[in-house]
């Protein structure tokens, strides 16, 4: 065990922050991002991840071989430390980098990888996930859309919902039904589907914040060549679950709370309680000291999790412990700003008599996504139950 | 002892609830929160024939001489439904400061106005400082001779926008206690030197104002009550309308919680209904008990404003500090029990919430509130 930078590693910081200090994304400003519009905010990500991918700072916890840089737990650490001192936008792809190129990357044939990992770091080629039905969210497995097996292809018919950037995506990570007739975790199998195939509709759908980032996806008659099949038909069950994996394990809640954190220590310094400077308010003190202590616990618990992927081991349950916690944390501590910041909570964000812009209602407001994105909480608390407790099944 | 409602207030109940279903449903609710305005003068016609405006003002002011306790009836229904406007700044604000303070001749020629539904008010208080409490007034109105030149800033100003008449507090005297020095004004909203600005709010079916005052002329007889003994009034007011949000809060808590296992009912997946989960089944009935204890509350606090006794000092910041955390609190959880689409725009929980967030802000939150109790505990 080993917390100390090595002179290497303090020279990789030194390296990506000269990198980010000379080469700032562009048309972007930290302060206003959240204001702009969404198309807009979309570009500047695009552009970024671009010019991020063209000097190798995409992906880096990536192998060598699929484009990134190997880098080790530090590394990929000081990475986040640094995006986060920059205060960086996000990437275009997040879908891909940490989910689909994983995956791929555990379960794809050569020629996927070959095919589909490079452009995702690139940006060439934008992704999404389609699980959710609406009939089936929590009860992923008994999803309805169909895979029928038509000679070199198949032919997917069904409907997704939720899809998350499927309105820019290229491609689709897909669970679909091969087999009606066996069980349900036992008839599915994983496909990666081109969103510009004829039959493709994408409906945006609008969020409670206003922005239009989930959408409808329909399957008519769909073909999807048999090469783009991901592990064995009908075990795509064992290959979402993989990819469910990684995205409860790199829902990167620390990397939201600590900024957020950050953000809520500073305003407090401005605001009063009850007339006196909030900074010195018990209540506030311990409950900013409990809010730094459980997002430390919870970056240890990245850290401890990051460990274990870079020995090898895909993610296990235990990400669904950091998800559980991180998201119930971050509603936490929008609700506690909400409270703290008196009338001054119910600013909308561009509200420049609202503190921070309108931040902390903006946050307040988009905290169910935590929640209930990638798995409820109570779902994550079956899953805990269930597979690291060995609880019976309910 | 006989803590529940009156059989003719439980007709008043079924009545508005009637009315809002017809009227205000949450289709309404959203086209008035896309609204330049947010206040509806169809409704507001109609609530005024129902004589809800002048539920508090008396006869002679053509009121209907209500209780409290009546208008606390109406305005549950009004939070289950969003109600949108400026009903609780016109009737618990801008003409219950009238109420409580003004002169006969004041109360002659606003009451009957408020009451007919002719005239919208509000009540200009909180400034940058975000307080409520009369430490927090600082704006000044200077004497010149027996009349007063107001100048400064108020923010969160509900309503401000639409109002004809608002209440503003002012500081007229150096104060010794925060208390003493204020002093109550009644403003025609389109005096020369008012100019008011919406604000973006996370609830747009109430509007927020910000209001600047420059130079504002205002003659001796637009006081209300006596010069420098403005909070007394101003604290019964505040008292009397964080009760009555309080019982929107309720109503809208209430209404979330119904939405929430209406859907948990319906809802299946795995094959049951997703009340059926324990985690589903004891997330709903830990939002009734915040619903119930915030009722229970808040009927106590209405009672103690209705019957003006001391205990309301305690009782309404006891209900707004729990009423603060169960509104926030049930909203979102019902955003949980929805899943995916309680994260929609399309869904109306958000609609919920938001009024929660925003409820939450107004009349000091929980903590401010929690602080006020702590001091009546002698401890
Ligand atoms: C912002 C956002 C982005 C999303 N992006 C994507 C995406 O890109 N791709 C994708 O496929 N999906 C996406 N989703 C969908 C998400 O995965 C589902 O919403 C989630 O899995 C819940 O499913 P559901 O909405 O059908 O709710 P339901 O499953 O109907 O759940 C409703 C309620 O019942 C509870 N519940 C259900 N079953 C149980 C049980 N057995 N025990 C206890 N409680 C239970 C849930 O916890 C929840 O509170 C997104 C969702 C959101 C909000």
């Amino acid at each position: 065990m080993d917390f100390d930078y090595s002179p290497q590693e303090e020279m990789f910081r030194q390296e990506l922050r000269s990198w980010l200090e000379a080469n700032p994304a562009d048309n972007y400003d930290a302060d206003t991002f959240e204001i702009i519009d969404q198309e807009d905010r979309f570009q500047i990500k695009f552009d970024w991840q671009k010019k991020l991918h063209g000097a190798g700072w995409v992906g880096i916890h990536w192998p060598q071989e699929y484009g990134g840089r190997g880098a080790t737990i530090m590394e990929q650490t000081i990475y986040q430390q640094e995006m986060a001192r920059a205060r960086a936008p996000g990437l275009a792809n997040p879908l891909g980098i940490s989910l689909v190129g994983p995956t791929l990357m555990h379960w794809g044939t050569e020629e996927q990888k070959e095919r589909f990992v490079p452009k995702i770091l690139s940006a060439d080629e934008l992704w999404c996930q389609g699980y959710s039905e609406p009939g089936s969210g929590s009860d992923l497995a008994s999803l309805q859309t169909r895979a029928v097996d038509d000679g070199d292809d198949f032919v997917v018919n069904g409907q997704k919902v939720w899809t998350s950037f499927a309105h820019k995506a290229d491609y689709c990570i897909l669970v679909a039904r091969t087999d009606p007739d066996a069980p349900k975790h036992k008839g599915l199998s994983y496909l990666l589907v081109d969103m510009h195939a004829p039959g493709v509709t994408v409906r945006p759908l609008v969020q409670i914040s206003g922005d239009a980032e989930f959408n409808e996806v329909f399957f008519e008659d769909v073909r999807v060549p048999k090469a783009h099949l991901v592990g064995e038909r009908n075990n795509g069950w064992q290959v979402a679950i993989t990819t469910l994996m990684f995205e409860r394990a790199n829902f990167g809640m620390v990397y939201n709370l600590e900024p957020m954190l950050d953000k809520l220590k500073a305003c407090v310094k401005d605001l009063e309680v009850n007339g006196q400077p909030a900074a010195d308010d018990p209540e506030v003190r311990q409950q900013l000291a409990a809010f730094h202590v459980e997002t430390q616990a919870l970056k240890f618990n990245g850290y401890r999790q990051l460990t274990q992927q870079l020995r090898g081991n895909p993610p296990g349950p235990e990400g669904s412990i950091s998800k559980l916690a991180g998201s119930e944390l971050y509603i936490r501590m929008a609700h506690f700003a909400m409270e703290l910041l008196g009338p001054y909570s119910q600013c909308a964000l561009g509200e420049t008599q609202g503190i921070d812009n309108g931040f902390w209602a903006r946050r307040a407001l988009g905290s169910r996504l935590y929640t209930i994105a990638g798995g409820t909480s109570e779902i994550m608390r079956n899953i805990v139950g269930e597979r690291v407790l060995r609880l019976p099944k309910g | 002892m006989d803590f529940g409602f009156s059989e003719d207030q439980e007709l008043l109940r079924d009545s508005a609830r009637k009315f809002l279903d017809a009227e205000c449903p949450t289709t309404f609710v959203r086209k008035m929160m896309e609204d330049d305005s947010a206040h509806a003068t169809e409704l507001w016609k109609k609530a005024a024939e129902l004589g809800w405006m002048g539920i508090l003002i008396p006869e002679e002011n053509g009121g209907i001489g209500g209780s409290f306790l009546d208008l606390v009836v109406v305005m549950e229904e009004m939070g289950r439904s969003l109600m949108p406007g400026p009903f609780l700044a016109t009737v618990l604000l801008g003409s219950a400061a009238v109420l409580a303070g003004g002169s006969d001749e004041q109360k002659d020629a606003i009451l009957p106005k408020v009451a007919a539904g002719e005239w919208v008010m509000t009540l200009a208080q909180a400034e940058k400082s975000g307080r409520y409490d009369a430490g927090g007034i600082g704006m000044p109105a200077t004497a010149r001779g027996g009349d007063f030149v107001l100048s400064g800033e108020k923010l969160f100003v509900p309503d401000a926008h639409v109002a004809d008449q608002m209440v503003v507090a002012a500081r007229t005297g150096s104060p010794g206690a925060p208390e003493d020095g204020i002093t109550l004004f009644l403003v025609d909203a389109k005096s020369p030197g008012v100019e008011i600005t919406q604000l973006k709010t996370v609830d747009m079916t109430r509007r927020q104002c910000h209001v600047a005052f420059q130079d504002v002329a205002l003659a001796g007889s637009q006081v209300i009550g006596e010069v420098g003994q403005g909070w007394p009034i101003l604290k019964r007011v505040l008292n009397q309308a964080t009760a009555g949000l309080c019982t929107e809060m309720v109503g809208t808590g209430q209404q979330a919680l119904d939405m929430a296992v209406e859907y948990a009912k319906e809802r299946v997946q795995f094959g049951k209904p997703i009340g059926s989960f324990q985690a589903v089944k004891h997330k709903c009935v830990d939002m009734m008990v915040q619903v119930e204890n915030a009722r229970s509350l808040t009927y106590y606090a209405a009672w103690t404003v209705d019957e003006n006794v001391d205990e309301a000092s305690q009782a309404v910041p006891m209900a707004k500090a729990y009423c603060s955390d169960m509104c926030k609190t049930v909203t979102s959880e019902a955003i949980q029990v929805h899943g995916g689409i309680g994260f929609t725009w399309e869904h109306d929980m958000h609609l919920f919430y938001r009024r929660g967030l925003a409820s939450e802000a107004a009349f000091g939150s929980a903590p401010t509130h929690r602080e006020v109790v702590a001091q009546t505990l002698d401890l």
